[in-house]
């Protein structure tokens, strides 16, 4: 033993006597985790907290999260001797006179954005390979809880610099408040402290953005990580793969350096971003001043699906009893937002209601395996396209030249047509692609070479497949082989009709091919 | 003669006998008073240039503006526009239209500068109006204020011309066009004249020197480098999100599946 490992095992020793690390170590550094790309889309997620924790560190050294009206005299000359707030004007400092502060700033405000789109992409994944079943249930909650979060987190920080294009942001999200019956004006007055614009909000925002919502997303991304590590990761079906082995490589050294390599990789590509695509440029879109607007205003991606929904209501008010219900806003800004985001948190429970399928999932569906699921998956992504399509309108319009009128009135129809249009088409691309499988585990795959027999016959030779893959393709569980049909009871009165109705419609799939099948095939 | 009696002692002998005087009242009054609307054209146009101008009129504007600039139902009236508004809709190609659609655009000027000058002539010879005005007469280097433009334009333009010029939709296909590469005298025109869905900036809202500050400004917009990389066409976050789910999340996406294809 060389002096150095010697001295290395000493001190490992030394720590081991006083905390017992070796024993836990060795358990959770040789846990397994199975591998495929879109588990990874999680880890982009956590990665990108990181950044943003490193990068909005580096920035509150000099924001100045306050509304004082100070006269800026910085580098930025189209701005100067104009008066402005004193968080507007630190952030021209920072992304002017603070050296790396612009790219920093910009890497701050990548990261963000792809923090978000990696959490909806893993939503994704999560949603279409039946994830969130039993026992990820809660998982799935603290999910969509980082999802809202995330949303409200990212608002809040570019509304952070008092531009000109957040200050309208501020100034619709205090119109979404006011719109709440009887109390909103109350809401708005208290959380404004006094009337719009006041000068109290960028210093609330700010307590919001850097302490309050940090603390919520380590605490819910830590139990989010725990849950995973205690129920395990699930994996995608395969020979050797079952309910209740995990199939994969250890955390050690293997993961390690995966995970350690991809978080630099993750970092790279935001620096990248940052370094070569300008985001947020606020120097352009001037301070805040209530009195302003600018064209083509809207918010961030993630909130662009609001901002069209708001943008496509119909101007619908009620007056009652001296109040005026602003429906107008109230629905496309609370109601349906608040009916989406209920419905997403509880699919899994309305999922297992419908199925009657109550038990451990740790295998992955292939998502045409669960036509109607994913159907339902397509037909949630398109109305959410369809709602950003219209966010983006006046932008559309102009690069495309097209009304923004005409864009107004096809979003308006469309939210109701296409995603209905998608679950059909959905369905049907699944259940086409079952048929496929069955075909290719029955018959082979085609390979193209054509055989002429002695009796002058044609024929192409097919080529079998190995078991390996015949198993992965057919050892899903059907949903008519539920252990649970439906007992007669629960289908009566008209929420058992419904379920009934909903039961079928999840349960409709082309057989995959049984033993027997494969058997008889053999005599032919 | 039994004939005509009879025809007079029908029902239907009334209403036309009114819409038959109505039309021959309304031929007669418009024949006269489209006779003495001719004159002042006929009589100011002494100078060569307007004469010039009229002839240039007549031949290319008058199938929609009259024959008199009167206007009619697809085009305004002319008189008392200006010469600053021939100067800025035939200088910058939007008139004559292309086509009959929602909005000039700015294309090819169909006139050269002369030509243009003439038309202008003739048109304010018509009655008087806002006078055109040369780049080089507007010293905005020297009276304009870039801040203070920047400013006004945030206050009055940006609402349809976007934060940084970059044009702007407006109902039904109308839009407010880029300010981009637009010469000092044209926003100036535009700024006096009002021209399509634009309002005019008289020099009681805008005064003259606050004009030139609003031109430094956009001069300014102009030339200002891209300070943060590549600009995705200063339109705001709907480039971002674009950028964002197609390189930034496809790079990550794709090194992902590098990542898990290296381990099998």
């Amino acid at each position: 033993m060389k002096r150095s490992e010697k001295a290395l095992g000493s001190v490992a020793n030394y720590v081991d006597e006083r905390t017992g690390a070796a024993k836990w170590l060795k358990k959770n550094l040789t846990k397994v985790f199975p591998d495929h790309w879109s588990f990874m889309l999680g880890e982009i997620c956590l990665y990108s907290f990181v950044i943003l924790l490193l990068s909005g560190t580096f920035l509150t050294f000099w924001f100045d999260p306050s509304q004082r009206d100070v006269v800026y005299n910085g580098a930025y000359a189209p701005l100067s001797g104009v008066s402005m707030s004193s968080a507007y004007a630190s952030t021209l400092h920072i992304s002017f006179d603070v050296r790396g502060g612009l790219l920093m700033r910009q890497i701050h405000h990548w990261a963000a954005l792809i923090f978000m789109a990696a959490i909806v992409a893993h939503l994704f994944r999560i949603f279409f390979t039946g994830a969130f079943r039993k026992p990820r249930e809660f998982n799935w909650i603290i999910g969509i809880g980082l999802l809202t979060f995330g949303i409200v987190e990212g608002f809040l920080g570019y509304s952070l610099p008092d531009d000109l294009l957040s200050g309208t942001g501020i100034r619709i999200a205090e119109a979404i408040i006011q719109a709440l019956p009887v109390v909103g004006s109350y809401l708005a007055f208290f959380a404004f402290g006094g009337p719009f614009p006041g000068t109290a909000f960028i210093p609330r925002i700010y307590t919001v953005h850097v302490l309050l919502l940090p603390g919520l997303f380590l605490a819910l991304i830590t139990i989010h990580l725990m849950l995973v590590w205690y129920q395990k990761h699930t994996q995608f079906p395969g020979p050797g793969r079952t309910e209740k082995n995990v199939v994969g490589y250890p955390l050690m050294p293997v993961y390690m350096a995966k995970a350690g390599g991809f978080f630099f990789i993750v970092f790279g590509v935001t620096a990248f971003l940052g370094a070569v695509a300008s985001i947020n440029p606020i120097w352009l879109y001037g301070p805040y001043t209530p009195g302003q607007i600018s064209a083509g205003s809207q918010p961030d991606w993630y909130m662009g699906w609001l901002d069209g929904l708001v943008r496509m209501a119909p101007p619908l008010e009620t007056h009652a009893f001296g109040h005026t219900i602003s429906w107008n806003i109230l629905l496309p800004g609370l109601i349906l937002p608040g009916i989406l985001f209920t419905g997403m948190a509880l699919y899994p429970f309305i999922e297992s209601w419908v199925t009657g399928d109550k038990r451990e999932h740790h295998l992955l569906d292939r998502p045409r395996n669960a036509p109607n699921r994913t159907a339902l998956g397509a037909m949630s992504i398109a109305f959410m396209i369809i709602s950003l399509v219209n966010g983006g309108n006046d932008v559309i319009a102009t690069h495309f030249h097209l009304t923004i009128n005409g864009i107004m009135w096809f979003t308006r129809f469309g939210l109701f047509i296409v995603p209905p249009i998608v679950f059909i088409i959905t369905k049907r691309i699944c259940l086409s692609l079952q048929r496929a499988d069955r075909d290719l585990v029955l018959h082979g795959k085609e390979t193209g070479r054509l055989v002429m027999l002695p009796s002058g016959e044609m024929v192409e030779v097919h080529e079998q497949l190995t078991d390996a893959q015949k198993w992965t393709l057919t050892q899903h569980q059907q949903p008519d082989a539920l252990p649970a049909p439906l007992p007669e009871s629960a289908t009566r009165g008209i929420k058992g009709k419904l379920r009934k109705r909903m039961n079928q419609a999840h349960s409709t799939q082309i057989p995959a091919p049984t033993l027997s099948d494969l058997k008889e095939l053999d005599h032919h | 003669m039994n004939k005509f009696a009879r025809f007079r002692r029908r029902k239907i002998a009334g209403p036309i006998l009114v819409v038959a005087a109505l039309f021959t009242i309304g031929t007669a009054f418009g024949m006269a008073s489209a006779l003495p609307g001719a004159q002042p054209a006929a009589t100011s146009s002494t100078s060569p240039l307007v004469s010039q101008g009229k002839a240039i009129f007549l031949r290319g504007c008058s199938s929609c503006h009259g024959l008199n600039a009167e206007g009619g139902a697809i085009a305004p009236s002319l008189i008392g526009v200006g010469a600053a508004a021939v100067d800025f809709q035939v200088g910058t190609g939007r008139m004559p239209m292309a086509d009959m659609s929602q909005q000039a655009m700015r294309k090819k000027p169909v006139y050269n500068a002369d030509e243009t000058a003439a038309l202008a002539a003739y048109v304010a010879s018509l009655a008087p109006g806002p006078a055109s005005v040369t780049s080089e007469s507007l010293n905005w280097q020297r009276d304009g204020n870039i801040a203070q433009g920047g400013q006004l334009f945030r206050t009055n333009c940006a609402m349809c011309h976007n934060f940084a010029g970059q044009g702007g939709a407006l109902t039904n296909g109308k839009y407010a066009p880029s300010l981009m590469g637009v010469e000092p005298k044209y926003v100036y025109e535009a700024l006096i004249t009002g021209p399509q869905s634009m309002p005019k900036f008289s020099d009681t809202t805008i005064t003259p020197q606050e004009k030139l500050s609003l031109i430094a400004w956009l001069q300014s917009a102009n030339q200002e480098k891209n300070l943060g990389g590549a600009s995705l066409g200063r339109v705001g976050p709907v480039t971002e999100g674009l950028l964002v789910w197609t390189l930034g999340l496809g790079l990550l996406i794709g090194i992902a599946v590098w990542l898990a294809m290296k381990a099998r």
